[in-house]
């Protein structure tokens, strides 16, 4: 009668150890698996947020040193000397919503004190940036249409 | 025989405490063992652990502030939706319509601060006291982690009434957490279920409020119970340890169950 080796090979692992082996492996993969698929889970697929675009009017009404607030939108449309341009008005500290004073000429956050200029530059802190730029684009009327969502390099001015 | 004893010697009562009533110090020990509810605590405590002085009682203020909010919370539960706008609504709804409804949220709220300020100096206690020190290095990390989810909740609770304060601390803080170093974004993200304060975000921090984070204090806090009896009952300020040591009068220490050990023998 053979005397029974549960030795399978040379690297001295038994049958058992082997199976040992592939279950705790099964195991690692499907708990990074569902790890992976529950992240995915909470990522939401549709959003159903307000619109980041609205309608700022004519260019026309956009001569130099005009700055228009958009409450809704939280963005200022100001008419710069070669053209027209949109800054966020989210104070990029902690994300207050700051406004324009027309006395001063200056963007100031009522939150923490940050002040910018009208290029969005931080004149004084706590701001650690200057505003972001925003997509301004013309639609079908000839009226411009300012994106929250999208941000453009800074000195990106809209020409009619 | 009183109404009591009469009670303690029923069938029911028998069934669920089976060692009966006999006034011995081992019964009363296998009362507590065996009792899943009773065995995180001691058995036995010293009586000068239990002197106001000896931990100020910040631990256990922090822990009945604790059922308070679950009691409070629990019953605010009954009438909020978690949902814009109706939230606001039944919050203002609790506060004028509801019988006892602002007494209630009032006590949550209260609760609320009162165990965050109780934590808070109940680690400043046990640092001072040197009470972080071996064999509780680990109950210190889990109290560490008990202070972590006790914040999370307290702020995630403040975005529930929906009100300009809410909103606006909810957003300067998933601000901050943009504020991480690459994964930032995401995190608000994930956070808020979406790019602004909306009414996932309000969705999210009520299941983290009201699920999530109680769960994961409710086991770190038996954990943390359960650790201080292991790991040899409450430290008390250490000169009293020392000055009863150099009276020789330490002997009860060595006595008692509960008295500290080292994790391993020594060589």
């Amino acid at each position: 009668m053979l005397e029974l080796d549960e030795t399978l090979d040379d690297s001295g692992e038994t049958r058992r150890d082997f199976f040992t082996r592939i279950g705790v492996g099964a195991c690692a993969v499907a708990a990074v698996g569902s790890g992976v698929l529950t992240l995915d889970y909470l990522e939401p697929k549709v959003l159903f947020e307000p619109s980041t675009t609205f309608v700022a009017g004519s260019p026309r009404d956009f001569t130099d040193g005009v700055v228009r607030f958009n409450r809704e939108k939280k963005a200022y449309v100001i008419g710069g000397p070669t053209g027209v341009y949109a800054l966020s008005a989210v104070c990029t500290h902690l994300g207050c919503i700051t406004r324009f004073k027309s006395d001063e000429r200056v963007i100031a956050c009522p939150c923490h004190g940050s002040r910018f200029d009208l290029d969005g530059g931080v004149v004084h802190g706590p701001a650690p940036r200057p505003l972001p730029w925003l997509d301004v684009a013309e639609d079908a009327n000839g009226n411009l249409v300012v994106d929250t969502g999208i941000v453009i390099p800074r000195g990106k001015v809209f020409r009619p | 025989m009183t109404a009591f004893e009469w009670a303690r010697n029923t069938s029911v009562y028998r069934s669920i405490i089976r060692h009966g009533v006999l006034p011995t110090n081992r019964n009363r020990s296998l009362i507590i063992f065996e009792n899943l509810f009773l065995h995180v605590h001691p058995v036995k405590v010293r009586e000068r652990s239990l002197r106001f002085t000896h931990t100020y009682w910040l631990g256990g203020i922090t822990l009945a502030s604790t059922l308070i909010l679950v009691a409070t919370g629990v019953l605010l539960m009954f009438y909020y939706h978690p949902s814009v706008p109706q939230a606001y609504r039944d919050m203002k709804e609790l506060q004028y319509v509801v019988d006892d409804g602002v007494f209630l949220r009032n006590l949550h709220r209260w609760a609320a601060h009162l165990m965050v300020i109780a934590a808070f100096l109940h680690l400043l206690r046990v640092f001072y006291h040197r009470a972080y020190r071996p064999p509780r290095q680990f109950n210190w990390v889990v109290g560490v982690v008990l202070l972590i989810v006790t914040l999370l909740l307290s702020y995630t609770g403040y975005l529930l009434p929906w009100d300009q304060l809410a909103f606006w601390g909810v957003s300067v803080g998933t601000n901050m957490a943009r504020e991480a170093p690459l994964i930032g974004e995401r995190m608000r993200f994930f956070l808020l279920g979406g790019n602004v304060v909306s009414e996932n975000a309000l969705l999210r921090f009520y299941v983290l409020h009201c699920v999530v984070l109680p769960v994961a204090l409710l086991l770190l806090v038996s954990v943390h119970i359960w650790r201080v009896r292991k790991d040899g009952g409450v430290q008390g300020p250490p000169e009293e340890g020392a000055r009863r040591r150099a009276q020789g009068a330490d002997r009860d220490v060595a006595e008692t169950p509960s008295a500290p050990r080292p994790l391993r023998p020594a060589p």
